[in-house]
């Protein structure tokens, strides 16, 4: 119904080559919203529920940013949206806020923190760094994506991060490898010291981390985005194994300890659904060899 | 006509209807329901009343029906419920007004339900609204969720000339109306929507997309936007899993979630970009009414459907007539069997459930027939897709962020079943998310007594 077309888009950008970044008018999400927390958009009657993570928020104007790749048929309709349209529905904010905001001052302080951003990744990190510069904590952070064309947000999160790190895998901008090689070089060559790491990008990124920081001993934090239908709890279609535990992403995520997801079930699961032309079916069932559709960047090559 | 049996109503064909999504059930015409009408014998003293949880005066709208005036029908029903068309559809009647009813003495009781949808129906389809109150008092009262309990309850306390906002976390209104219950038992378009629409109709604003306990929470509604009473009307909440080996698998969905992406989400129609995995063989674990929804809805999106219950028919916990429905259709019931686990294969999907036999033991205290496995009985069923429905537990989401709310140990809010007072003042609940899951005229009727007790409540402050 009409009455519903409210959250306007007040401005779009293009970040990068399919990448968009939008401002949208969302007054109850706005106000209550925090780093760490995601959004549901649904852009018109017959659309999809999409899940977003809430890049940024400006209280006062009642906007919330989100930053999305346009590559399956729902984020490809949603780049078609212009300033001054709207979306039909947007919920949130949803899941919990990153646990940083409830941490104790003293315990933060002390901790050296190294944020990991993969594609479109940088997004959700852009808000934490923000947050822990403007409550006066530094940290470090490395974008990584597959070529210097898909590294977005290198010049907001300049000022916020201590030292910035940009890494492409082909080496057409900043160090050469994927993000892990990064962090080995920061960790083995450059004499880095980190307590805590929290890596936000594709899951498959996200399971390499893992492993690399298990190896080297430090905590990290990831943020989970499997397929979601409601966000609130209600359907499991979210649901993900965790230590041994299952847990549902949109209300006991979407962070969790790395260390203790089963990411390869995770894969496999955000691997059921998959897009053709026009309607978004089912296709093969032939296994893990797409890309995460929404973030996709780069592969982790196997090492 | 034989006075000792229901007029009969006319359905689409089995054999038809399992390729489709319209409405099993035609419903009366009005030579049928008045008919039916005159089966009544409008007892002075009415057991059927007794029966119905928003107490319909039933021979009343019935007598209405009867002569000829079904508008003057719709007006009775209208003064207890706001849901005719959807309780007429959907409401267990066997068990409540028409198992009372005189007449099922000595043969069928008066088709009660059936009249009141035929109602229903008929001022939807002559344009007839109900009319909004005429006093307004201006006093704020918000209510969580647009489900059959807030919707009730927020056009009560509409027609006694409350300021009402009802809150839904979804993007439709209607709760499990419109999320859970499949088209082919209650048409969203027609039905639902026409009956929420009364609802605004009466003054009610319904503010979508706003989860509460997430982006507000209830401290806030009182405190920053002036409500001075809430009434809680969330749900039964999360889907429960068996915690079975393969639950994780690709094509391992909750009944919730299979049925809200056709239902909410209208996978069914090509025209929505929603997906789903219809399944080729579909397993259902469960016997209620979920489960035979779910499997009822794979059934029409081309699927060969089992539902796979631990107990004996007799312990179905679905009503009959969905029962009957369902294998008229052609699902196939695997009672009496319980799985153990889903195979996975190596791309992570469902390539079977390894089930055991059960045997009912004797009756335990409370009754029921307790299951137990059949020794060396275990087989495969070959499924690619499999549906849990196992019932819920309650969503903290609320419980958790409100202040002084207390919960009982399953985790559902604690109301006072007369006033819906919950332990914090001014704070009010019924519905799915104090009993945990019901029926929908049970929540309706938790609906309209907090509407009760809200007034009660705010005009002694
Ligand atoms: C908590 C959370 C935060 C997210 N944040 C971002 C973000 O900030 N930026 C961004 O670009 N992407 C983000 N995603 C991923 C994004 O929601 C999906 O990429 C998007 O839904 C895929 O839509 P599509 O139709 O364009 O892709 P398609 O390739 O067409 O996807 C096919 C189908 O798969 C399903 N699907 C696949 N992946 C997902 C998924 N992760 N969630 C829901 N459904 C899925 C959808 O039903 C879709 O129709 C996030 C996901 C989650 C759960
Ligand atoms: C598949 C299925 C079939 C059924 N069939 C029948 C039947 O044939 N007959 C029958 O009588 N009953 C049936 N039932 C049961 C019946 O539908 C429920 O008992 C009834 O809907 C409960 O009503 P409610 O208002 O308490 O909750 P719901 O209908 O669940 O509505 C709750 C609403 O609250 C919203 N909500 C939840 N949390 C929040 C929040 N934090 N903020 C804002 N909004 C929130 C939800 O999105 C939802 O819209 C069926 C149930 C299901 C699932
Ligand atoms: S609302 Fe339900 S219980 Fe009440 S009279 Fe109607 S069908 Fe019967
Ligand atoms: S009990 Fe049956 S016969 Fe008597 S008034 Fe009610 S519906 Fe009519
Ligand atoms: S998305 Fe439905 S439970 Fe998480």
């Amino acid at each position: 119904m009409a009455e519903n077309y409210i959250y306007t888009i007040v401005k779009k950008e293009s970040l990068a080559n399919s990448i968009y970044l939008m401002d949208v008018k969302a007054p109850r999400v706005a106000k209550n919203c925090f780093p760490g927390q995601f959004v549901i958009v649904k852009m018109d009657e017959k659309g999809e529920r999409i899940p977003l993570t809430i890049c940024d928020y400006d209280r006062e104007a009642e906007t919330v940013t989100i930053v999305f790749q346009a590559l399956g048929s729902s984020t490809k309709l949603m780049a078609t949206f212009e300033e001054g349209e709207a979306f039909r529905d947007f919920t949130g904010p949803l899941g919990h806020k990153s646990e940083l905001i409830d941490m104790p001052r003293e315990e933060l302080s002390k901790k050296k923190i190294l944020f990991v951003a993969g594609g479109v990744g940088a997004a959700p990190v852009y808000p934490q760094v923000k947050w822990m510069k403007e409550n006066g904590y530094s940290v470090d952070c490395i974008i990584g994506a597959r070529n210097k064309e898909l590294i977005i947000l290198e010049d907001r999160m300049k000022p916020l991060a201590d030292n910035l790190y940009i890494t492409t895998d082909d080496g057409s901008y900043g160090f050469h490898g994927n993000v892990n090689d990064c962090i080995k070089d920061l960790v083995n060559n450059q004499g880095k010291q980190y307590d805590l790491v929290i890596a936000i990008g594709p899951m498959i990124m996200m399971k390499f981390v893992c492993i690399l920081t298990k190896e080297l001993g430090i905590q990290t934090i990831v943020s989970m985005n499997p397929v979601m239908v409601d966000g609130t709890g209600m359907c499991g279609a979210c649901r993900l194994t965790i230590g041994n535990e299952v847990k549902f992403a949109c209300v006991d995520g979407p962070e969790f300890d790395g260390h203790l997801v089963n990411f390869d079930e995770a894969m496999k699961r955000v691997q059921m659904y998959k897009s053709e032309e026009g309607k978004v079916v089912l296709r093969e069932k032939e296994g893990p060899t797409h890309h995460h559709p929404g973030c996709e960047c780069h592969d982790e090559p196997v090492k | 006509m034989d006075v000792l049996k229901k007029v009969p109503v006319r359905e689409q064909d089995p054999k038809v209807r399992a390729t489709n999504f319209n409405e099993v059930c035609y419903g009366y015409n009005q030579e049928e329901a008045m008919e039916e009408a005159s089966r009544c014998i409008q007892c002075k003293n009415a057991k059927c009343i007794t029966g119905c949880p928003v107490s319909i005066d039933i021979p009343a709208f019935i007598k209405e029906i009867k002569e000829g005036n079904p508008e003057q029908a719709f007006k009775v029903i209208g003064k207890y419920s706001a849901l005719p068309a959807v309780c007429g559809r959907v409401c267990p009647q066997e068990s409540q007004c028409e198992e009372l009813c005189i007449r099922g003495i000595k043969g069928e009781p008066v088709s009660i339900g059936k009249l009141e949808r035929f109602a229903a129906d008929w001022a939807r389809e002559n344009n007839i609204k109900p009319e909004p109150p005429m006093i307004k008092n201006g006093r704020k009262v918000a209510v969580i969720g647009a489900g059959p309990a807030g919707l009730t309850c927020a056009g009560d306390l509409a027609k006694m000339g409350y300021d009402v906002t009802i809150f839904e976390a979804l993007h439709e209104p209607g709760g499990v109306l419109v999320y859970g219950i499949p088209e082919f038992r209650l048409p969203k378009e027609t039905v639902v929507k026409t009956e929420i629409d009364n609802v605004r109709a009466l003054g009610v604003t319904i503010e979508t997309n706003v989860v509460i306990g997430k982006s507000i929470t209830i401290d806030e509604l009182m405190d920053e936007e002036n409500f001075e009473a809430i009434f809680i009307g969330s749900g039964a909440g999360l889907p429960k899993f068996m915690g079975i080996p393969g639950e994780n698998a690709n094509g391992v969905f909750s009944a919730n979630e299979y049925l809200t992406r056709s239902n909410l989400m209208k996978a069914f129609d090509e025209s929505y970009d929603t997906p789903i995995i219809a399944g080729k063989k579909v397993a259902v674990v469960g016997g209620g009414n979920v489960a035979m929804d779910a499997a009822r809805t794979a059934l029409r999106l081309g699927a060969q459907v089992y539902i796979v219950y631990r107990r004996g028919e007799a312990e179905l916990p679905a009503r009959v007539e969905e029962v009957h429905h369902a294998k008229e259709e052609g699902i196939i019931f695997k009672l009496l069997t319980n799985p153990k686990e889903i195979l996975v294969n190596d791309n992570g999907w469902v390539s079977g459930m390894r089930c055991v036999e059960m045997e009912l033991g004797e009756p335990d205290e409370s009754g029921r027939r307790k299951p137990a496995e059949k020794q060396g009985s275990e087989f495969v069923l070959e499924v690619d897709t499999v549906i849990m429905s196992l019932g819920t537990s309650p969503n903290p989401l609320i419980s958790s962020t409100t202040k002084g709310l207390n919960t009982n140990k399953y985790k559902c809010i604690i109301a006072d079943e007369e006033t819906g007072m919950t332990s914090r003042e001014g704070v009010f609940a019924g519905g799915d998310a104090v009993t945990g899951a019901a029926t929908v005229i049970l929540a309706m009727g938790a609906g309209k007594a907090a509407a009760a007790g809200i007034d009660k409540y705010l005009q002694s402050k």
